[in-house]
């Protein structure tokens, strides 16, 4: 990297560091990203587990807020996907729990966001993708492959339609992973990269301001892209599931 | 030689994630369309805009998507290249 830039580099936030020291990482080696993974599972089971733990007529603070999220994405499924697609709601609920407490637990200072990495969303997004594909497999049998084959133009122009169909639908898990990972990562680059600019002490007030602006634009990112995971999640499952004819 | 074809490689990398970083812009002018256009039809009749709002995000993530893919390849070739 160019000399005598930023005093914080806006990319070392993203590093893979071994907890227990060494510098080595192999695919067995509890990193930063395997601590805040597992910070985000606990916190879900926290809020959705001990939080709904009393399941009291009138909700405490934190069982309304597992009711709300929960209410909201059954919502979303039943909509998006219609009735079919509500039976696969509890993996797309998981989905969205763990997107949105990964991210927001991102934001914490001197925290790791697990999501910004490509690893961890593609892994999410492929499993989406055959879990999609395998199920529209089994539900519809060959008529699935007839998503690809678009009835409604003209027929001359249809075996071109297919190709591009069949390309729009393969990259769809680059795309799905990518869109998280990626407005993540830029996210948090933008504010270290202001942070940097604090050092300089004529622009320092300037900066701290930006990134107080930028934090709170993050935070709403965090939130818009959970959603956005969720919702395109059930967009493909509809393809697997739901009936077209209706 | 061998010297000023690694700084030639490396201005061209420079340059490259520059130009990639355009294709952002065109993300920007899609995701502000969707935006206004939401906008418009909302005010036309705002009884029927709470149940497009779905639409309205999977549409910006659509074309947010091809911006991202400019904004990796700038990534990858100034981290990763």
């Amino acid at each position: 990297m160019a000399e005598g830039g930023f005093a914080i580099h806006p990319m070392d936030q993203f590093v893979v560091k071994p907890l227990f020291g060494g510098e080595h990482v192999e695919w067995y080696t509890i990193t930063n990203v395997t601590l805040w993974l597992g910070i985000a599972v606990l916190a879900i089971i926290a809020l959705m587990v001990i939080g709904t733990r009393g399941r009291a007529v009138i909700p405490s603070r934190s069982q309304s807020i597992a009711e709300l999220l929960y209410g909201f994405i059954h919502n979303m499924v039943e909509e998006v996907t219609g009735h079919e697609g509500v039976k696969y709601f509890p993996y797309v609920m998981t989905l969205f729990m763990f997107v949105l407490v990964a991210n927001l637990l991102g934001l914490i200072p001197m925290s790791f966001t697990t999501t910004s990495h490509v690893a961890v969303t593609v892994t999410l997004a492929l499993l989406v993708f055959f879990g999609v594909t395998l199920l529209g497999l089994v539900k519809k049998g060959p008529a699935f492959l007839a998503m690809f084959w678009v009835s409604s133009a003209p027929l001359a122009l249809r075996p071109v339609l297919a190709i591009i169909e069949v390309i729009s639908y393969f990259v769809r898990p680059v795309s799905h992973s990518i869109r998280l990972a990626g407005n993540l990562m830029a996210g948090h680059a933008v504010i270290k990269v202001f942070a940097g600019f604090a050092s300089m002490a004529v622009i320092s007030p300037v900066a701290i301001g930006a990134v107080s602006a930028i934090y709170a634009l993050e935070l709403l990112v965090a939130v818009v892209q959970a959603y956005v995971f969720t919702i395109l999640t059930c967009v493909y499952l509809k393809d697997a599931v739901g009936d077209a004819h209706h | 030689m061998e010297g000023e074809v690694a700084q030639l490689a490396l201005m061209g990398k420079y340059i490259g994630a520059g130009l990639a970083a355009i294709g952002l812009g065109g993300a920007g002018i899609g995701v502000g369309n969707i935006a206004g256009n939401f906008l418009a039809g909302a005010l036309r009749n705002p009884s029927a805009a709470p149940s497009q709002t779905a639409n309205l995000f999977v549409g910006i993530a659509f074309a947010e998507a091809l911006g991202i893919f400019s904004f990796l390849i700038a990534l990858l070739l100034m981290f990763a290249v």
